[in-house]
């Protein structure tokens, strides 16, 4: 299992693109990966799940991969998260 | 018997087709449940009602990746994702595997979960989510049941559009190869429906109110754009009529078509810009086949409309570069953002006003939110080295506003060259003229600025305190009254007098009643609809100078709108 946080420093949190983008970044990888914010743990592979956290600015969140991918996988969401300007 | 319908013209043209109705159709069902046994075929039909949805859907996406482009587009991509949500697809099997639920059930049950959990968040742009689910469970239930949602991306014969209103989606899928026109009940020129029209080139009435209770699917129907008119089971004369009509348009746009590449010059042989106005990257091809020289006006507010959020810097740097890309050196002039007043953004907060043109908007929101404005002229100064990018600050009614507005532009220059980035050294930064104090005292703005562009619709409404959405004070909306004349020139003099050069960037600019007097006023730039520009070159290939300057000059001496009227036929016949 790997897992890793991250502060939400984007002005709208994760929304809309970013959201989408996040998703389709997930569902590339066989592992289960869950998003966790507020206490609260979705399916990072459900657009309506992560819609749902409304994820705001400033926020800390984590993700959890567990899987024979699940290094890649943190490894792909670090980079879609920080490219789509939603971390520093 | 053949019924006429008066309506708002939103797009030139005209159209004979059959109807196509864009209405709801019935998804109602009975079986909502199925009996032990049928768990796996019922698996399968929503199964495969899910994989019709996403052929549909992708086809919806590309489609309006070309046509509104992929800022647009991004939207389906998240409808994508709902049909291969695990969450969603993992209860529905559930319903139907243990609760005996039929697909078209499961489906509705489970829909209702998510779009309770939305709607209930206190924000608007979830409740917007719940719309999206909605949306894509339709679909997905539409197949469920083997009936058809009217797509417009499915129409692969000749029909004009019938419905209420036209959504972004809708116009997303429109091909105007085969939809010849459209009718709506409600909307006016500028509703979405009604610029998108233009854009697309679609012959278009909205706002007749009852269309959709008055055509059937199969009537056939005459949309004539340029008049507003709508004619519902037209006799076989009125064809004829129509036909003609339709011929003759056609026929002149071949015979305009001849003008793409040549100057734009009067018999005198002066030569004028004629340039065309913009909205989105989207509206170029309009641009380059109507043959303008140039971009007299892109109306940066629909790169922020539409979403939940500021663009980025690295949104508006790419949609800016590829307009001054496809451009190639030809003048592009960006109005900074202009919203506020009644053009609203959701996630910008900004309050309501009593009176929204008098009110917070354009440039006096921007150099409140400097964040925003900031964002906005580094991409611009970012995107400049790739073509001949002009800088222009709407609603500017005193100098001091330009100052700040220019300083703040200079800071971010300044700051992005230490950075290391490439700025274009002599952009060139303008003014919208649209305000009477900001025309009266051109003289003095004329030492300050680069250029001026007219904004007729504001400044009418401003000089004539006639509030242009109010239908009771609509007959002062004139644009050949004198005092409105006498304006124009003083702003067209005093930048010759500075050497710098004055456009006009509002409907006036591509009026044929008005091309003859703004061309003797001096008028240096012409920025109009890109289906106006070849008509405004052949109007002015018949025109001398030297005579509409003495038109000109009689014109502002005039005493109200019918004597200048009465004047321009004198000089140019009846137009």
């Amino acid at each position: 299992m790997e897992q890793k946080s991250y502060l939400i420093t984007d002005e709208t949190g994760i929304h809309a693109r970013p959201a989408t983008i996040l998703v389709q970044t997930a569902s590339k990888y066989d592992s289960d990966i869950q998003l966790e914010y507020n206490s609260k743990k979705v399916n990072l592979k459900s657009i309506m799940g992560v819609m749902s956290l409304g994820v705001g600015k400033d926020s800390e969140v984590t993700v959890y991969a567990e899987g024979n991918d699940e290094t890649e996988a943190i490894e792909a969401i670090t980079e879609t998260l920080s490219k789509e300007g939603l971390t520093d | 018997m053949s019924e006429i319908l008066k309506g708002i013209g939103a797009s030139d043209g005209v159209a004979i087709a059959p109807v196509y109705s864009l209405e709801e159709p019935d998804l109602s069902f009975d079986d909502k449940s199925i009996e032990v046994g049928q768990e796996d075929a019922e698996v399968e039909k929503f199964k495969a009602a899910f994989n019709q949805s996403k052929v549909e859907i992708t086809k919806i996406r590309n489609h309006a990746e070309q046509t509104v482009g992929p800022e647009h587009a991004a939207i389906f991509d998240a409808h994508l994702l709902v049909l291969d949500d695990p969450e969603f697809l993992g209860p529905i099997e559930s319903h139907i595997r243990n609760d005996q639920k039929s697909a078209p059930q499961a489906l509705l049950e489970t829909r209702d979960q998510f779009v309770a959990i939305f709607d209930s968040m206190d924000d608007e742009y979830m409740k917007e989510r719940a719309a999206d689910i909605k949306d894509v469970s339709k679909r997905a239930l539409a197949n469920m049941l083997g009936r058809e949602l009217p797509s417009p991306s499915k129409i692969d014969t000749p029909v004009v559009i019938v419905a209420e209103d036209l959504t972004p989606s809708d116009t997303a899928q429109l091909d105007k190869n085969f939809v010849k026109g459209f009718v709506t009940n409600v909307g006016g020129r500028t509703s979405h429906s009604a610029i998108m029209s233009r854009s697309l080139e679609i012959p278009a009435v909205v706002g007749t109110k009852n269309i959709t209770e008055l055509a059937q699917v199969g009537d056939d129907i005459i949309v004539d754009g340029s008049a507003g008119e709508v004619i519902l089971n037209p006799s076989e004369e009125e064809v004829l009529v129509y036909k003609d009509k339709e011929a003759r348009v056609a026929e002149e746009k071949v015979e305009l078509q001849k003008l793409v590449d040549e100057p734009s010059k009067t018999m005198d042989d002066v030569t004028v810009e004629l340039a065309a106005n913009i909205g989105t990257p989207d509206d170029l091809e309009g641009v380059k086949s109507n043959g303008a020289e140039a971009i007299g006006l892109y109306r940066t507010e629909f790169l922020y409309m539409g979403r939940n959020e500021l663009p980025t810097e690295e949104e508006q740097y790419e949609a800016y570069s590829q307009v001054l890309k496809e451009m190639d050196g030809k003048p592009v002039v960006v109005r900074t953002l202009d919203i506020g007043g009644d053009k609203e953004l959701p996630y910008l907060d900004l309050p309501n006003e009593m009176n929204p043109f008098l009110g917070f908007r354009a440039i006096r929101m921007t150099l409140d939110n400097q964040e925003l404005f900031r964002t906005q002229l580094r991409a611009l100064l970012r995107a400049s080295q790739h073509g001949d990018l002009k800088i222009m600050f709407p609603m500017i009614a005193t100098i001091d506003e330009f100052n700040r507005a220019k300083a703040l532009l200079i800071e971010e220059k300044d700051k992005l060259v230490e950075e290391g980035e490439k700025v274009k050294e002599d952009i060139e930064v303008g003014i919208m003229i649209e305000i009477p104090s900001a025309a009266i005292i051109a003289d003095q703005f004329a030492e300050v600025v680069d250029f001026f562009s007219i904004g007729t619709n504001d400044l009418i409404q401003y000089t004539m305190a006639a509030d242009r959405m109010n239908e009771s004070v609509s007959y002062l909306y004139q644009p050949y009254h004198p005092a409105l004349l006498r304006l124009i020139k003083m702003v067209i003099d005093a930048a010759h007098k500075e050497g710098k050069w004055a456009g006009m960037c509002g409907e006036m600019a591509g009026d044929a009643h008005a091309i003859p007097l703004l061309l003797g006023l001096g008028l240096d730039e012409f920025s109009m609809s890109a289906s106006s520009v070849l008509k405004a070159r052949k109007q002015i290939s018949g025109l001398k100078k030297t005579d509409m300057e003495r038109l000109a000059a009689r014109a502002v001496e005039c005493k109200d709108t019918d004597e200048v009227l009465a004047l321009v036929e004198e000089y140019v016949g009846r137009v």
